[in-house]
């Protein structure tokens, strides 16, 4: 899909049905994992981004292309899973969202390293185990992977998913969940580490 | 700020992400190298997390389910005849 915002929101305007069609489909793996950060379930999220589609029609004369098209739709999206979870009466991790660096997180166990005082301090103690190659890449790995992503707090879930299953650039990440360049890569390294924890409790 | 010159097995699992994210500044990318070429277990360290960062992108993305893309494409039919 290689036309420009102007035009895609010119097609929408005209009621051309290909282009929304295109649009709802591309989006929406992508949609669900971000509206999962703010809701509770699945299906509750399904519905927030079905929600969000009757905003976005709603509010598209109103598009000036300030941002992105898909940056637009996506803060649409944030406001109307928030505005949710306030009619639902859900507290959500907005601090956990934007600052993330306050609550520290090992990427590995420090138990796993030698101790300050001992002679090869910060070495490993006990290393990394090893994950055979094949097994890390084979099918039936898959599942573990999809469920230690799934297993992860909600915003690193979201960072994870979009980055490494959805293949958007940190950019993309950033003004779509509006996070700083660094909580972007903290998330993404927290996720990515638990990733590795579980492949190594499953493999090794 | 992490000392360059000796840079901890502990430390460097901590830089892995900005590493393959090219985010280190030029020192630390420097001392981080030096640090990959004599470990064996913070390269293997490193490997497996390339690995597990392709083996996360052969997830499959959520499809739509044809009764929501319906509901939509009804919502849009909707909204081009009331604009």
């Amino acid at each position: 899909m290689a036309r420009t915002d102007e035009e895609l929101v010119a097609a929408l305007r005209a009621g051309d049905e290909a282009t929304f069609r295109e649009l709802v489909r591309e989006w929406h793996s992508p949609l669900l994992r971000v509206a999962r950060i703010f809701t509770p379930s699945r299906a509750v999220a399904e519905e927030v981004v079905q929600e969000t589609w009757l905003r976005v029609l709603g509010a598209l004369d109103r598009f000036e292309g300030r941002s992105t098209l898909k940056t637009w739709v996506f803060r649409i999206l944030v406001n109307t899973a928030k505005t949710r979870a306030q009619r639902e009466g859900r507290t959500l991790p907005f601090s956990a969202l934007h600052d993330p660096a306050r609550v520290p997180e090992p990427a590995v166990d420090p138990d796993r390293f030698f101790a300050p005082e001992d002679a090869h301090a910060g070495g490993w103690s006990a290393p990394p185990r090893d994950l055979p190659e094949e097994r890390l890449l084979a099918a039936e790995t898959r599942d573990v992977i999809a469920s230690a992503v799934e297993a992860l707090p909600p915003n690193q879930r979201a960072v994870i998913s979009l980055r490494d299953i959805e293949g958007w650039s940190s950019d993309e990440v950033r003004n779509a969940l509006d996070l700083s360049e660094v909580n972007q890569r903290v998330l993404l390294h927290r996720a990515r580490a638990r990733v590795r924890a579980a492949l190594e409790d499953y493999l090794a | 700020m992490i000392d360059a010159e000796a840079l901890s097995c502990q430390e460097l699992v901590e830089l892995v992400t900005d590493y393959l994210e090219e985010a280190l500044d030029v020192a630390t990318r420097a001392a981080f190298d030096r640090h990959i070429a004599g470990c064996p277990d913070c390269t293997r360290y490193l490997r497996q997390l390339e690995l597990i960062v392709v083996a996360t992108g052969r997830l499959t993305p959520s499809d739509l389910s044809p009764e929501a893309e319906e509901a939509l494409l009804q919502a849009f039919h909707g909204w081009t005849r009331s604009s």
